[in-house]
């Protein structure tokens, strides 16, 4: 057990935080922005010290209000939570700096409350990696889901339908993880993860466990909109305030993918999931269909954040077929991937936000020379697109090196054929962009578009910053892949692949 | 072989890139000290390549590693004599069409210059790091910084056919390198490294079915970018580009950068004894000499100038790779002084085609009845270069066929001196024609009035390379011993002591 205090700060800072915001900006206003990036700052440092903590020193455990487990709750930090937490936090921070802008152009009089549930969000999501209990991971998800259902609900016209719709789905899935706990309860009489896996071996044969595996993995497969449970996801996401779908997008999936890989691999056993029922290979088949699915799909997009939805359904679809590869390579392509698609989405999202707030545009085909008036962000535009195709040395590259070799290993040659051809399909897709702003044929100039695109004008400072992080992260990450993964990500593959 | 650890190698790789990121500072309001950072990088860049060839000429290698990305592959430089030789070469020639691209670009008064700089310099910083990089997953990355920069460089024009060429030059080259980077990974995957070895490292790692798989694989992928026939047509549409993309980047750096994995494969991947035991190298060369035939017959069919010098690229770029298909030793250095011999007539010839367009704004070979008297040091060079494809002495081109000659003969194929022969005799079918109607024949209509020499940037390139291609073939280890690096790259590749 630790004794720092860094494992409670985490959590505690931010959701008391969400709670202070509403009166100070009931007092100050603008007094909202600086807490909530202080309450990110304090997240992100406290993160960034428990993985230092556990790159030295290996797991640690934390047991909130000193009750031993598996009675009390405990937060463990191993390398893949401890990596998952300063993901999470980092890109927060990143994006809560970059809120500012966009907040005050699209909901200005609504800022407060944003800002009060866009921490609440954050703890939610914190909380479910950090939490070594099962059941406290439900109490995050739910908070993380209704925070995340009320911040869609703020966004334009389809807004509240597209929230309500997923809220539906949304209930369904954490009911699902619920009803899974409590089937384990019922035979283990524990919620404690650790606990859990030690009891769990002894049962695998009870049909009981059987169906608690099934109700957390679907519905934990709602949660991070893997196909076919995605239809919550294009709606959500394209409606959605800019500054939400930039927060939503590239964490509450990737969190989700966390939450199976410990299922699969930390509460249930490699061998359970690979010899005893074919879970791995199911999630591997639906995973490749979610690729294909996402891209192909996202192709006859022409609105550029439900296009980026879709491709983010794709992505979700990698990591899954890293997970259901079930061997060292391919989890570990997993993992990085987790890294990778976080870095990736959120620029993504965040340049196609602030798109939309700084001219307008959401249609791709406005967007003809929108390099000349904002050089900087299309640049880190095209940088996330490379990573998406998997162009090296950006990141995307490395993770699909791994995904690739593990499906190899695996022998799996379907799969390896997914993985090409998707290349092929986001490069299409994304070429496709790249062409319209920086080769309109300058013969047919569209009227309405010509008289917006004049001059330099770029994205403010706020929202340029951390685009210029994230795209720095894409460029550099990757080269560091074989750093990372010797120092974090092998640790994190469990022993027995 | 004495292995050094030494800076250069990643110097002569970044002095570009790092040009680049100068030249998108710079920008096009200060013209000049952009084109300063192009003239220095290219100088510099060249120096510092030269500066390792006593070295390599000792059998010593320099080695530089920059990190690990994944067990067992570093991202790594070698400099062998085969790589020095084609670094030598692209940097050699840089200078060459940088002053030449001056005089092009402003010549002609083309838009959006900065683009077009930065791209070039990142291009060459994709060639160099394919020529020093020491293993496959290092060469896959720069291929890729080399083909994602050229993409812009071709569809600078922003017309439609340029559009439609970049497309067609991006659906080749990517699809190709998922080809490319599926036989990497199973490569990896069946050996766990990829580091290059001279006479290869595939040998007994697996079945003969596989390897010859992979082989095709490989072979499919890289030939792509060299423009092996069925998949070089790309090329001719890629040839919308400015002429200096032409002349630097579809005469050397890039399609060269093809030809050069496809020997790095043959040789250090595969190996001469693996492939004569599988029985590919003739496979191959038989693939090569129904492109070094077939290229020549389209060539004559060309009235575009640059088309037609484009399919006798494809048709030299051929030769090498039959060279090295042959596996002889003579065959061997033949083809490799042919990557440098080439190089030279080339860019001579595409510097002319360009020289002709910004002065007469032609491009078909019809109309150029008369042009050599009005410009006659342009098309004196001309002259020069396209004996030397057709291989008369005393041009550099003689060596190289007088070589491949003898290597045929050492093979005991004697059928493949026929493709030799049908060759010299089409290149001079295509080329003389042009000879003979800008010299010969006599304009109808006082066309060329007023027309006269391009300006000194563009026929001094010109003038010089050529010259350089006769000295060359007078002698061969003229200024910076090409043969003799040519001769020990054979020397290492056949373990010949």
């Amino acid at each position: 057990m630790t004794t720092s205090s860094y494992p409670i700060l985490i959590i505690v800072v931010p959701l008391m935080t969400s709670f202070l915001i509403p009166l100070v900006g009931w007092w100050r206003k603008h007094f909202c922005y600086p807490l909530m990036i202080a309450a990110l700052s304090i997240s992100t440092f406290s993160s960034v010290a428990i993985l230092k903590e556990v790159i030295e020193q290996g797991t640690l455990h934390y047991y909130l209000g000193n009750w031993d487990p598996p009675w009390g709750i405990e937060y463990v930090f191993d390398h893949l939570n401890a990596f998952v937490a300063v993901i999470v936090s980092v890109i927060s921070l990143l994006i809560g700096i970059s809120s500012k802008s966009m907040v005050e152009k699209e909901f200005s009089q609504k800022a407060t409350y944003f800002y009060c549930l866009f921490l609440l969000q954050v703890t939610g999501l914190l909380g479910i990696v950090v939490t070594g209990d099962a059941f406290n991971l439900y109490v995050f998800l739910e908070i993380a889901s209704l925070a995340g259902y009320t911040l869609i609900a703020i966004g334009e016209d389809g807004a509240p339908f597209a929230s309500f719709n997923y809220m539906l789905y949304g209930t369904v899935g954490a009911c699902f993880y619920l009803l899974g706990v409590g089937y384990l309860y019922i035979v283990t009489g524990s919620l404690n993860m650790a606990d859990l896996a030690r009891l769990l071996p002894s049962l695998y044969h009870s049909k009981v466990v059987l169906i608690a595996f099934a109700f957390f993995i679907v519905g934990v497969a709602i949660k991070m909109a893997l196909f076919p449970l995605h239809v919550w996801l294009p709606d959500a996401y394209t409606y959605a305030p800019s500054a939400v779908s930039s927060l939503v997008a590239p964490l509450t999936t990737k969190v989700g993918a966390y939450v199976t890989i410990r299922i699969m691999y930390t509460i249930f056993a490699p061998s359970f999931i690979k010899e005893m029922v074919p879970a791995a290979t199911i999630l591997s088949w639906v995973a490749a269909s979610a690729i294909l699915f996402g891209c192909i799909l996202a192709l006859a997009q022409t609105d550029l954040k439900r296009m980026l939805a879709y491709v983010l359904i794709a992505e979700v679809g990698y990591i899954s077929l890293g997970i259901g590869l079930a061997n060292k390579n391919a989890l570990t392509g997993a993992i990085l991937h987790i890294q990778n698609d976080a870095l990736m989405m959120g620029s993504l999202f965040l340049v196609a936000g602030v798109l939309a707030s700084k001219t307008g545009f959401r249609n791709i085909y406005q967007f003809k020379n929108l390099h000349k008036k904002m050089p900087i962000t299309m640049a880190i535009f095209v940088v996330s697109a490379l990573s998406v195709i998997g162009i090296p040395p950006t990141c995307g590259f490395f993770s699909k090196w791994y995904l690739l070799l593990g499906a190899i290993d695996e022998h799996q040659w379907f799969f390896v054929v997914v993985l090409l051809a998707s290349s092929l399909i986001h490069a299409i897709l994304f070429f496709r962009v790249i062409e319209i702003v920086y080769f309109s044929p300058s013969g047919e100039p569209k009227q309405d578009t010509e008289a917006v695109v004049k001059g330099l004008d770029e994205a403010p400072l706020s929202a340029l910053i951390p685009m210029i992080l994230l795209a720095l992260g894409i460029l550099l990450l990757g080269m560091l892949s074989g750093k990372i993964i010797s120092v974090i990500i092998q640790f994190a593959i469990p022993k027995s692949l | 072989m004495e292995v050094i650890p030494s800076l250069r190698p990643l110097l002569a790789i970044l002095i570009s890139g790092i040009a680049a990121i100068l030249i998108l500072l710079t920008g096009e309001n200060r013209k000049n000290l952009r084109e300063f950072w192009t003239l220095l990088a290219s100088i510099l860049k060249f120096f510092v390549v030269i500066s390792m060839i006593p070295m390599v000429l000792s059998g010593k290698v320099m080695e530089f590693t920059l990190l690990t990305l994944s067990p067992g592959i570093s991202f790594q430089f070698k400099v062998d004599a085969f790589g020095l030789l084609f670094a030598t070469l692209a940097s050699a020639l840089w200078i060459a069409t940088s002053f030449y691209s001056i005089g092009y670009m402003r010549g002609l008064q083309e838009p959006k210059q900065t683009r077009f700089y930065f791209c070039f310099a990142l291009a060459l910083h994709g060639a160099i790091g394919v020529a020093f990089a020491s293993n496959l997953l290092t060469v896959f990355i720069f291929y890729e910084i080399l083909t994602i920069s050229t993409f812009p460089l071709v569809a600078h024009k922003e017309t439609p056919e340029a559009i439609a060429g970049g497309r067609k030059y991006l659906t080749y080259l990517l699809t190709s390198a998922t080809l490319i980077l599926f036989a990497i990974v199973f490569t990896y995957s069946l050996t766990g490294t990829l580091d290059f070895v001279p006479g290869g490292f595939l040998e007994n790692k697996g079945s003969n079915n596989i390897l010859s798989l992979l082989f095709i694989t490989f072979i499919l992928g890289f030939g792509t970018k060299a423009a092996l026939m069925p998949m070089h047509e790309w090329l001719p549409t890629a040839m919308v580009a400015p002429t200096p993309v032409s002349a630097l980047l579809h005469a050397v750096a890039v399609v060269k950068a093809g030809v050069f994995c496809v020997l790095r494969v043959v040789f250090y991947v595969f190996g001469p004894k693996l492939l004569l035991d599988l029985n590919l190298g003739l496979l191959l060369a038989y693939f090569a000499s129904f492109t070094i035939l077939a290229s020549g017959m389209l060539a004559l069919a060309q009235d575009n100038l640059k088309k037609r010098l484009a399919f006798s690229t494809i048709n030299s770029l051929a030769i090498i790779i039959l060279g090295s298909a042959l596996l002889s030793p003579s065959a061997i250095t033949g083809g490799i002084f042919l990557i440098v011999g080439h190089g030279f007539m080339k860019i001579t010839l595409f510097f002319v085609a360009g020289a002709i367009y910004v002065q007469t704004h032609k491009e078909n070979v019809s109309e150029l009845d008369g042009i050599g008297r009005a410009m006659p040091v342009t098309m004196g060079t001309f002259a020069i270069g396209a004996m030397g494809i057709a291989g008369i002495p005393p041009s550099v081109g003689f060596i190289s066929k007088w070589y491949l000659g003898l290597g045929v003969l050492e093979a005991h194929e004697t059928i493949f001196l026929f493709a030799l022969i049908g060759n010299a005799l089409l290149s001079i079918a295509y080329f003389f024609p042009i000879i003979y109607r800008s010299f010969f024949k006599v304009a109808k209509a006082p066309l060329h009035a007023g027309i006269q020499e391009a300006s000194m940037f563009m026929v001094i390139p010109a003038a010089l390379c050529a010259v350089l291609s006769l000295c060359l073939g007078i002698t061969p280890n003229a200024f910076v011993r090409f043969f003799e690096m040519a001769l020990i790259a054979t020397k290492q590749i056949l373990k010949l002591g």
